[in-house]
């Protein structure tokens, strides 16, 4: 922790890095999955095979796929943010579908007799209804980025990451606490924020 | 309420609706409803009865045969423009969850366009057409009302882009006997001061009595009879119709007859 306390700015620089990193893999990662999810609750068949893709890219361990990313798209934030979309489409993807498929049979007759167009009833009636299971799959989906992020330092990708490797490197446990810590830190924030999201959706 | 005092005429000419696989479930099927008309689909469960009703608003296409509107066939419009000018309401309501009734009963006005004040008026005119005290429900959200409460809210979202048809697909079926008697009571005096055609589909031979002013009795996906209350009552056109009046018959014999055992115990 003394390191953390003595360079409180450094700290912070890097954890608002390691934020912009997984807010921006998550917005990029959103985009995608709900389409996605769309097509794995409308055409099952269709979907079986999405998400047995989204399986196996989440099955593949983190190092091994930033190592092939980068042989691919070489060193920097730009490819951690891939590897970062690529992990979050299973947890999102499944989570939007499940939500989808929850909605009640009654809502959507009664959407389509009352002349819902699809367009219509997938943004207002659909989506609404799925928004807590969406949120659930935030919540989880943020969590782990954030984890996953703290790897992503050994593609030089920045965030909290760097200073736990840099505490590696110099055998200083101090920084190697203190990058944990406020990595931590920042995945319990995360969560306590979208639960809370994830709640106020469900009440309505 | 400034309404359309008139209803459309529907028509339905050799409607039949066969299933992939070859099971048809409903069979050529003549029937014209009046304007104005309340008619009423009675027959026992997998009749054909709804799937003769969703044929109305196309959300079941006929396999043969056509659905005529006020004379124009229904395949000739856009099926969601042909919805909005057609209500809908289900046994299981489908009120929208994350939306108040206000939301609810003015989903389809929004839709359609219309703007916040219009959409205000209407929803607090239809809440008080069927029963719910505007400033009590409008803020409200479905899981906070009863059955009976949650089945008048979509009645009046239905009924809320001024639709000359309404299609009810045995909207009282879950609620108790004396709320379902209540509403029964609501919707015919409703259908009196709107003018709409309703299409109401019904097992239940009480109901469509007390309801219709003609009964078509849907069975085995052909229509058995159709007649007013009383006609079919008194007599009955097969043994199909007469045995499902004439058990009901019974039954309610012995209902009236109870009250008369309950007097004369010591």
């Amino acid at each position: 922790m003394s390191f953390l306390l003595a360079h409180p700015g450094l700290v912070a620089a890097r954890a608002g890095e390691h934020a912009a990193l997984v807010l921006v893999s998550l917005a990029i990662a959103l985009a995608i999955a709900l389409p996605l999810g769309v097509l794995v609750a409308r055409r099952p068949r269709a979907g079986a095979v999405v998400l047995g893709v989204l399986n196996a890219i989440y099955t593949v361990p983190s190092l091994a796929l930033l190592a092939i990313l980068v042989a691919l798209f070489g060193l920097g934030a730009p490819t951690a943010v891939v590897a970062l979309v690529a992990y979050a489409q299973m947890i999102l993807v499944r989570n939007i579908a499940e939500g989808l498929r929850g909605v009640s049979p009654a809502a959507l007759d009664a959407a389509d007799g009352l002349g819902f167009t699809p367009r219509d009833r997938l943004l207002r009636v659909e989506l609404p209804l799925a928004l807590p299971a969406i949120f659930g799959g935030i919540r989880i989906a943020t969590v782990a980025l954030i984890g996953l992020a703290t790897v992503a330092a050994w593609i030089d990708a920045g965030g909290l990451g760097s200073i736990v490797f840099e505490g590696l490197h110099q055998d200083d446990a101090a920084k190697i606490v203190a990058g944990s810590v406020a990595a931590m830190a920042l995945a319990l924030a995360a969560d306590v924020l979208l639960r809370f999201a994830e709640r106020a959706s469900a009440r309505a | 309420m400034a309404e359309p005092a008139n209803g459309a005429r529907i028509e339905l000419r050799g409607v039949g609706v066969t299933y992939p696989g070859g099971a048809a479930a409903v069979r050529d099927v003549d029937l014209t409803i009046a304007p104005g008309e309340f008619a009423v689909l009675l027959g026992p469960s997998g009749s054909g009865k709804s799937t003769l009703l969703r044929t109305i608003n196309r959300l079941i296409e006929p396999t043969a045969g056509s659905v005529l509107i006020d004379g124009v066939d229904a395949r000739a419009l856009d099926p969601v423009e042909l919805r909005r000018g057609i209500g809908y309401a289900i046994q299981a309501v489908g009120l929208f969850a994350h939306l108040t009734i206000a939301g609810n009963v003015g989903v389809v006005p929004s839709l359609l366009g219309w703007d916040r004040t219009r959409i205000a008026a209407r929803v607090d005119a239809l809440l008080t057409l069927v029963g719910l005290d505007p400033d009590v429900y409008r803020a409200r959200y479905p899981r906070q009302l009863s059955g009976g409460e949650q089945q008048r809210a979509g009645v009046a979202r239905a009924l809320a882009a001024q639709p000359r048809v309404l299609l009810m697909d045995e909207p009282f079926g879950a609620v108790d006997a004396i709320v379902r008697a209540s509403l029964q009571d609501e919707i015919r005096r409703i259908q009196r001061e709107l003018g709409t055609t309703i299409v109401f589909v019904t097992h239940d031979v009480d109901e469509a009595l007390r309801l219709a002013d003609r009964i078509v009795v849907v069975a085995n996906g052909t229509i058995a009879q159709t007649g007013t209350p009383e006609a079919v009552l008194a007599t009955p056109a097969n043994d199909v119709v007469r045995a499902l009046v004439g058990i009901d018959a019974q039954s309610r014999r012995f209902a009236e007859a109870r009250p008369l055992l309950a007097r004369d115990r010591p």
